[in-house]
Order: structure tokens, then C-alpha cells, then sequence
């Protein structure tokens, strides 16, 4: 598999999201530079976590109309995959390659806590090696994580299966009105979400901060390898 | 802004021995700037040199004290006088690091004050060729009850997670402490690690007769004027009047400064960089400068200005925010401009070094300001102000427990200094980077793994500020040993330690006296345990006006940042209890109360001496510790610090699964002695074998005591009676969401 990471001026998990895919495929995935208008050949293309342009405006709001989005979003419409985490979520929301957006978050601070999420559905690229209601841990890291949306798109989410995670307890029970199941006020305790096609996801915890026992566990792996049994040329 | 009030712009002020005195020189040093210059100086020159020699610049009362720390070791590759020290952690790679304070603005503009605190902090270590790889923070706050606390805590939490979030270095440590001594004047110490290649390390001193000078980052505004003098003098009731002096910090475009410079500093394109902290252009062209014994001419219409009409005086003296100063070698600028072009920062040349010794700075065809820079260096004022001892603490007499060692528990876990930090924790990125081993509160030092090697480092702040009241000698050894312990207790080879002093008015005697006895306990320290200084910060004048019109001085707090470092990183171990294992205490106890937390939450009193500290006894109890980490033999291990063993034995139980079934306390001592005593240099350790470990801290020399066993769901006192973990966390979590009202 052969992946690719954006990396706007801001960003600042571009290193642990090449750590992640190295650890997984074995190979070295390419860094683009926002100032780029093409993107080589790539079967995966990531936008990591970070701060792109200082979350000034608007989280995402700036990067998504950066050099390269033009040529991320013909990717897009050409079925490519892609993987959008924290303010990579935030760009995609912006981009309106996903529905809906991130407010900030409920208790009006930044939150970095290890938080729970469960598995909507286990056939997609992004999901793949759970099985659906599997729970797993990742931290998340966000001032702006609170996923909103009109009451037709959320119905429409949930209608068609583009729910990929959801905050939910350990044992998986979703509360969405509970602050310690669902940290930042997500309506309906949404964590990520995935495009129509399903190869689109964005998603605000970080599962790539997370593939390494030493680090404090390796929750975050089986999305990655379910990426690279999907995506292998 | 000054242009903005409507009063007289200081520029059109005469320069006498008044104004002088306005920014900060006393009589006998102005004289010496008279004569130095052998003219009246301009204003800009007035500017220069005030700044230069505030307390701030050029640590004139504590000069002579600091030059008795010891700063070498085989290992220390660059010890104070470079922007940060410099270690060797193996594998050719370096440590460097440092702690600086920003006290003074953040009780004007907690969230500003504290941003550009970290800010600061982490420019001092990537300017000399390190990627950050962690941020540490030690505070001290008034007390919960002062309604201006709340405001300040959120202030400063939110100012430190804003910026250390936005610039993507994780925040992985630090303390708090709260006392109505730091109720108009709190401290804000910010420390950043960064690592480095040792062939790749850059410096400051300026060479090369010719090269051009080179401004990048940010643009000059009127922000920060004067901010090295606020610092150096005394609060009063103006300081919130003095807003304006508080400097604005973007964290966006210090990522964007980082990113460029490490960029730059692959390029063999650099002779020496400094980033523009305190006192901005003037102190880094003249240290710059200084260091490299050659002159500098500086451009002032070619420096990058966010405000129409600046002066030569006010571009000088600003502190805005994320700027560097290069000297850059005369064939590279065109790379150098095409890497921060890309990065979309300013670049522009506005000098070059000179063969005549002096700072030149030059302002719409004037010349705003000609001095020599080997007397602004030489003849900086430094001063040995006199010492008073502090009153020998008298012993604590006989005591009471009035309330039972379970209740003592449950309120000392509960109280401001000990109760859960989460709250805090939970604001700032301690994983970005994917390198941090142990989080905040998983371990007695935070553990971060060196990107793409087998070591990690160990990283703590330490102080007990009112062991330091009591007896400043000591205090100041027990810091430095503790910070050494907490490492040593994760499994890693303590190296090294920056200092952050805070202390009151230097022209008390009193307070010398306290700064000097602090002096003399850290170094003792430091050469007793091999953990040398190698870069530090001194905060004086920490003072606020009591109503009665007096000058109240914080409590002394020496402040250490200590860093170790682990050749395996996967032998770092944590303070969480294990699920089985036997309970273990290194070291002796002789139940020492005085200034414990106990007789101050049980008693409400603050009195007796601190415990002592037997440096030699601190050395061998860690040196056997971590030979028995480092042999797979410890499960886990807790220090014994505020609040004694029970303590130490709920925070292990707190943290991880098991809970503890405890024997009975040492004979010949009162319960809440043995129980919440704070004596030195101990350990709790859990081991899975304790005779084959007791019998080898025997053979070590080094006393041990079973406590007792790994198991059940809380702590189960001798007495048989139990206290539930939910219990203790729903305690310990309290203090807080209910001060924060969230």
C-alpha cells in the first residue's frame, strides 16, 4: 500500500501518522506538501491532526482551500481512499468531501484523554479487522471535536451505515448525553464518519498514537492493517 | 500601544538622570553609562543599556552566587552561558533543555503570559539545533480561596495547552502548588526538551567579519516594551495597568519558525543563531555580538514592522513574539530566504558584523545608538547585596492526632497540593509526537521515548517551597534529591538539572539570605549526586503589596527540572500498583512531621523543621533502586514525598488495578508519624520476590521495611478497616472541577 500524508503549515502529527504506516506496511509513506497541485500514485491518502494555519478562521476552514485540494478532491471523485484524523477531519468537513462539522467541544476546553470507541460496521477498508460493536481506545487531542450536523444529514448517516465510530463506554454502551462516554458533546456520540462511497473516513481520536504496547497499547493497529489487506496492489 | 494613549511619546524625553531612573538605573549606574559612553546617551542607548543590565539581562545580584554551581560532568557537552544545556544521552545524540519563568505576566494576562512563557522556553532549545520533544510546567498559585486565583489558573492552564497543543510538542509533566504566599504573584516556570544531534549543535557567538545578520519570523510591533524592567522591579497596584507590556504569542507561526529553522539547520548555511527572548533585538544582536568579540551594525529600516511609525528606541526594546536572530554565512542567504519564504515567514537582512566593537544601530539615515560592547558587557553592574540568615526553624514539640490515620488520608489526598491533577492534565497534548511512554501521573518522572532509538528520557520539576521557608539550605538540597529521585525511580541514569529560582526582593536581606542558603543546598546536591547544573533562570523581586502597604515575598522556591535518561527504554517502569507483588519501603524513617502536609491539614500549621536530608544515604538507597530496575526486579516504584507513605501507597493504588493489604506500622514510632512522616530519600517498590530484594539492599547497605502485600480493592489498613479505591479516586478527583466549577 502505498500511502501519502498532507502536511499543511500547522500540522503536527504528520510524524506519529508516519510512524503508524511504517510500523504497518513496512514502507515509508510519502510526505505532500500543501503547495503541491498533484498528488503522485498513491493508494491512501492521509490528512493528520495538527493545526493547519493556526485553526485561525475556522479549524480546517483555510486548508481546505490549499494548493492541493483541488487534486485531493479529483482522487476523491476517482474512488480513492482517504483518511482524514482530527483537524484531517476538520479539513475534509470543510472540503465538503464529508458531511457535517466540528464545533468546539462541550465544556469549552481542550480535551487529550484516552477515550472508547465502538465499531459501527466492519465492512469498510477503515474497519474491516474488527467486527461491528468491538470497542477500542484512542486518545484523543482536540479543542474542536464536537461532530454536528442537520437532523436530515444525521438521519441519513445513520440510515445508510456512514457512522464508522462512535464514542461509547468500554463495554459499548453509547450515552450521549454523559460528558465521561462522550467527552466533547458529539450528537449522537458520533466520532467519525464515512463518505457514501466508504472510502472516505474522518475521524477525531488518533488511532496512530496508539500501534505501539510501549506507548500504552496497540488499539489503533487494526485500522491500519485493515488498510493495507484492503488497499495491496 | 504608547502612539494610541495620547500622551507624550517617551521618545521625545530628554535623556536625564531621572528618566534614568524611570527605566530602571540607579544613580551610580547611570554614572557608569556616562562615563562609558563619555557623552549624554540618546534614548535608544538609555534603552540598551537598561535593559542590558535589568536584574532580567544580566543577573546582577545573583551572579556571584550562581558561579559556585557545579556544571560539569563527563557528560555535560554545554552547561550555562549557551540558550539551554547540553547533554550527552548516547548514540551521538544530545539532550538540551532548560526552564525559565514567566511570573510577572502571567498574573497581568494569565493566558498570554503563560503562551508566550512556552513559547520562550521552547525557542532557547530549538535555536541551538534541537527538534522539542517535551514540555514540563511547575506552578505555584495563591490559594483556592482567593477570588483571584480562579482566574489565574485558568488563565495559565488554557495559555500553556493553547500554545504547547497548537505547536505540537507534547506536555508531559510538571507540579502545582497552591499557598496564599503566590496569591498576587504566581510563578510560572516552563521547561522544553529537545534532542539533537551532537555534531549538529549551534551557538550563539557571533564570527566572520562581514556576514550578514539576519532578521526571520514574526514582525516587529510595539508589544513587550519594557517587559525585561517590569520583571526586574517589584509589583505594586499599576500592574494591571501594565497590560500593555505583556507580549502576544502566536503559537502557528512558532511551528512554522521551528519547522524553518530545523530546515535551515540541515543546511550548512548558519554561524550562529539566538532566538529574540527578553529584550528582544538589543539583547540578542549584543550577546551575539559580545560573544564573538566583533562589532555589529544593525539596519532598523530593514526590520520587518507590523506597526507604521516605530522608533529606533521601540524597535529595539520590543518583545514580540517568535523572531530569531542569524548570522548566516554570506553565500547562503538566498537558500536561507527561499526555506523561510516557503514556510511564509518574514526574512530580512538588517546588518552585518563589524571589526570595530560596537553595536551600531541606524534609523532613517541617523545613527539612534553607538556603544562599545565590551563595557555594556564588562562593566555590567553586579552586586553581592547583603544576606540575612533566616531564624533557625525551632523542633516540633509533641503532637496529637486528633483525627485518625484514616481520616488524615482522606483529607490529604483531597487537598490542593496533593489531589488529582487530571483536570489539568487533560488540557494539554501529552501524546502528539506518538513518543510519550509515560503520561502525566503514570510514573514519577514523565518517559519519552528518542524517536527512532532504544532510549527514552526521564523528565520531573521538583520544589517543596515551604521546606525552603522553613530552612532554605535544605530546601534547596531536598529539591535537587527529589527531582534526582523521582528519575532514578523510573529506572533511568539522572544526568543533569536547569534551575529556575524564584525568589523575593534581592535588596531584602532576607531574601539574599534565603537565595544564597538555597545556593549552597543545591550544589551540595548536585555534587553529592553527580547531577550538575547546566542551564537555569533567576526570577527575583516575586513580591506583591499586602494592604497594610508592605512588601510580601513569595515563598523561596528553587524550582529543578531534572532529565535522566534510560539506555532501554522498554525498562522504564511506572508508579501504578501491580497485581500481585509484595509492598516494600527503601529507605529509613524516623517519622519526621515538621512541615509535613499532614501537620498543615490536620493541624493547620506550618512550623518545625523540614526533614533532613543525608545526601550520602539519598545516594545509595537510588543507586540500589535503580541497579533492581534496571535487573527486571522492581514491578513498580512511587517516591515517598508529600504526605509520607500512606500517601505514596494511595496514588499507587489510585493508579493502577490492586489495591494493598498493609502489616503494622514500625514499633517504637506513633502511627501518623511512620504513616505520613516526611522523611528523605525513600522508595515504595513493589517486588515480586522481597526476601531475595531485602536481601540484597542489605548487602547494599540500604534499609528496607515490608509494608505489606498487593491485593484487595483499596487500602486495607492494619486495623483491618478498608478504604475503597472509588472511594479515595472520588476524593482525590474533587478539589479541581469544584474550584474550576466544571
Amino acid at each position: 500500500m502505498k500511502a501519502g500524508i498532507v502536511v499543511f503549515p500547522g500540522t503536527n502529527r504528520e510524524r506519529d501518522m508516519a510512524i503508524a504506516l511504517r510500523v504497518v506496511t513496512g514502507r515509508e509513506p510519502v510526505m505532500i506538501w500543501h503547495g503541491e497541485t498533484d498528488l503522485p500514485d498513491l493508494d491512501l491518502v492521509v490528512l493528520p491532526g495538527g493545526f493547519s494555519y493556526g485553526d485561525y478562521l475556522r479549524c480546517g476552514a483555510m486548508a481546505a482551500h490549499a494548493p492541493i485540494m483541488p487534486a485531493i478532491r479529483r482522487f476523491a471523485e476517482a474512488g480513492g481512499h482517504i483518511l482524514g484524523v482530527c483537524n484531517g477531519f476538520q479539513i475534509l468537513t470543510e472540503a465538503g468531501l464529508l458531511p457535517g462539522a466540528l464545533l468546539r467541544n462541550g465544556a469549552l476546553r481542550f480535551l487529550s484523554q484516552d477515550c472508547h470507541l465502538r465499531v459501527e460496521r466492519n465492512d469498510t477498508p477503515f474497519t474491516r479487522r474488527w467486527n461491528a460493536g468491538d470497542v477500542f481506545r484512542a486518545p484523543m487531542a482536540h479543542g474542536d471535536g464536537n461532530y454536528i450536523a442537520d437532523d436530515a444529514t444525521i438521519r441519513e448517516l445513520e440510515d445508510s451505515g456512514r457512522i464508522a465510530f462512535r464514542y461509547s463506554r468500554p463495554d459499548g454502551r453509547v450515552d450521549e448525553g454523559d460528558r465521561q462516554t462522550n467527552p466533547n458533546g458529539s450528537v449522537k456520540a458520533i466520532a467519525g464518519v464515512l463518505s457514501a462511497n466508504l472510502r472516505i473516513c474522518g475521524m477525531m481520536p488518533h488511532p496512530e498514537d496508539l500501534v505501539d504496547p510501549l506507548m500504552g497499547g496497540e488499539d489503533g493497529k487494526p485500522l491500519f492493517e485493515g488498510l493495507v489487506e484492503a488497499l495491496v496492489r | 500601544m504608547s502612539s494610541a494613549t495620547g500622551q507624550k511619546p517617551v521618545d521625545e524625553a530628554p535623556v536625564t538622570q531621572d528618566l534614568a531612573r524611570e527605566f530602571g538605573l540607579t544613580a551610580e549606574e547611570y554614572g557608569n553609562v556616562l562615563s562609558i559612553m563619555g557623552r549624554t546617551p540618546s534614548l535608544t542607548e538609555l534603552g540598551i543599556f537598561s535593559v542590558m543590565w535589568s536584574e532580567h539581562c544580566s543577573y546582577k545580584s545573583s551572579r556571584v552566587w550562581l558561579r559556585t554551581l557545579p556544571t560539569t560532568a563527563p557528560w555535560v557537552i554545554h552547561g550555562p552561558g549557551e540558550n539551554a544545556g547540553v547533554v550527552d544521552i548516547g548514540q551521538g545524540l544530545a539532550a538540551i533543555f532548560k526552564m525559565e519563568s514567566h511570573n510577572h505576566p502571567s498574573f497581568i494576562e494569565p493566558y498570554q503570559g503563560a503562551a508566550t512563557g512556552v513559547g520562550g522556553i521552547l525557542r532557547d532549545v530549538f535555536t541551538m539545533g534541537a527538534r522539542p520533544v517535551a514540555n514540563l510546567n511547575a506552578l505555584r498559585f495563591g490559594s483556592p480561596e482567593n477570588p483571584q486565583t480562579r482566574r489565574i489558573v485558568d488563565g495559565v492552564v488554557r495559555g500553556i495547552g493553547g500554545y504547547g497543543n497548537c505547536v505540537g510538542v507534547p506536555t508531559v509533566g510538571g507540579e502545582i502548588n497552591f499557598h496564599p504566599a503566590y496569591d498576587g504573584n504566581p510563578l510560572v516556570n516552563a521547561m522544553t526538551v529537545g534532542i539533537a544531534r551532537q555534531d549538529r549543535i549551534f551557538l550563539s557567538a557571533a564570527a566572520g567579519i562581514g556576514n550578514p545578520v539576519v532578521y526571520v519570523g514574526s514582525k516587529t510591533g510595539r508589544d513587550g516594551i519594557h517587559g525585561a524592567t517590569m520583571s526586574s522591579s517589584e509589583f505594586d497596584e499599576d500592574a494591571l495597568a501594565k497590560r500593555p507590556t505583556v507580549q502576544v504569542g502566536d503559537p502557528f507561526v512558532e511551528k512554522l519558525l521551528i519547522e524553518a529553522c530545523l530546515e535551515l539547520m540541515a543546511t550548512d548555511a548558519i554561524v550562529a543563531i539566538q532566538d529574540m527572548g527578553a529584550a528582544g533585538l538589543t539583547s540578542s544582536s549584543v550577546e551575539m555580538a559580545g560573544k564573538g568579540g566583533v562589532g555589529i551594525d544593525l539596519d532598523l529600516d530593514a526590520v520587518p514592522q507590523r506597526e507604521r511609525g516605530m522608533t529606533a528606541y521601540e524597535m529595539m526594546l520590543s518583545e514580540s513574539q517568535e523572531r530569531m536572530l542569524i548570522v548566516i554565512h554570506p553565500d547562503r542567504t538566498e537558500l536561507a530566504r527561499a526555506i523561510f519564504e516557503k514556510w511564509e515567514l518574514d526574512f530580512a537582512i538588517i546588518g552585518h558584523l563589524t571589526d570595530t566593537g560596537h553595536i551600531v544601530v541606524r534609523h532613517q539615515g541617523r545613527v539612534e545608538a553607538d556603544i562599545p560592547l565590551d563595557p555594556l558587557a564588562d562593566q555590567a553592574p553586579l552586586y553581592r547585596r547583603p544576606t540575612a540568615p533566616s531564624p533557625e526553624p525551632a523542633p516540633l514539640g509533641p503532637i496529637t492526632d486528633p483525627v485518625g490515620i484514616e481520616q488524615a488520608l482522606i483529607r490529604l489526598i483531597g487537598c490542593p497540593d496533593l489531589a488529582s491533577r487530571a483536570w489539568v492534565w487533560n488540557q494539554y497534548d501529552s501524546t502528539v509526537g506518538g513518543q510519550t511512554v509515560k503520561r502525566p501521573g503514570a510514573a514519577d518522572a514523565a518517559i519519552v521515548k528518542v524517536e527512532g532509538t532504544s532510549l527514552g528520557l526521564a523528565l520531573t520539576t521538583d520544589c517543596t517551597p515551604r521546606y525552603c521557608r522553613a530552612d532554605a539550605r535544605q530546601g534547596g538540597a531536598q529539591a535537587v534529591a527529589e527531582a534526582w529521585r523521582n528519575i532514578v525511580a523510573t529506572g533511568a541514569r539522572p544526568l543533569a538539572v536547569t534551575d529556575n529560582l524564584n525568589f523575593g526582593s534581592p535588596e531584602k536581606p532576607e531574601v539574599m539570605g534565603q537565595f544564597v542558603a538555597a545556593i549552597e543546598g543545591m550544589g551540595e546536591a548536585c555534587r553529592a549526586l553527580d547531577f550538575p547544573v547546566v542551564s537555569g533562570n533567576v526570577s527575583l523581586y516575586n513580591e506583591t503589596r499586602a494592604p497594610d502597604g508592605s512588601s510580601v515575598s513569595i515563598l523561596p522556591t528553587p524550582a529543578i527540572g531534572g532529565l535522566g535518561v534510560l539506555d532501554d527504554v522498554n525498562r522504564a517502569i511506572g508508579l501504578a500498583m501491580p497485581d500481585e507483588g509484595t509492598l516494600v519501603l527503601v529507605g529509613a524513617t524516623r517519622g519526621e512531621l515538621g512541615q509535613s502536609l499532614w501537620l498543615r491539614e490536620i493541624h493547620g500549621r506550618e512550623d518545625g523543621a523540614p526533614p533532613a536530608i543525608d545526601l550520602a544515604a539519598e545516594r545509595r538507597n537510588g543507586d540500589f533502586v535503580r541497579q533492581q530496575i534496571e535487573g527486571g526486579h522492581i514491578l513498580a516504584c512511587h517516591d515517598v514525598s508529600d504526605g509520607g507513605i500512606l500517601v505514596a501507597l494511595a496514588e499507587m493504588a489510585m493508579a493502577g488495578e490492586a489495591g494493598c493489604i498493609l502489616s503494622a506500622p514500625q514499633s517504637g514510632m506513633r502511627p501518623e508519624a511512620f504513616w505520613f512522616g516526611e522523611d528523605q530519600s525513600r522508595y515504595v517498590v513493589a517486588v515480586r520476590d522481597a526476601e531475595a530484594f531485602t536481601l540484597a539492599a542489605t548487602a547494599a547497605g540500604v534499609e528496607t521495611r515490608v509494608l505489606g502485600q498487593v491485593g484487595g480493592d483499596g487500602l486495607t489498613l492494619p486495623s483491618g478497616a478498608t478504604i475503597s479505591k472509588a472511594r479515595l479516586k472520588a476524593v482525590n478527583s474533587a478539589f479541581f472541577p469544584a474550584l474550576m466549577d466544571d
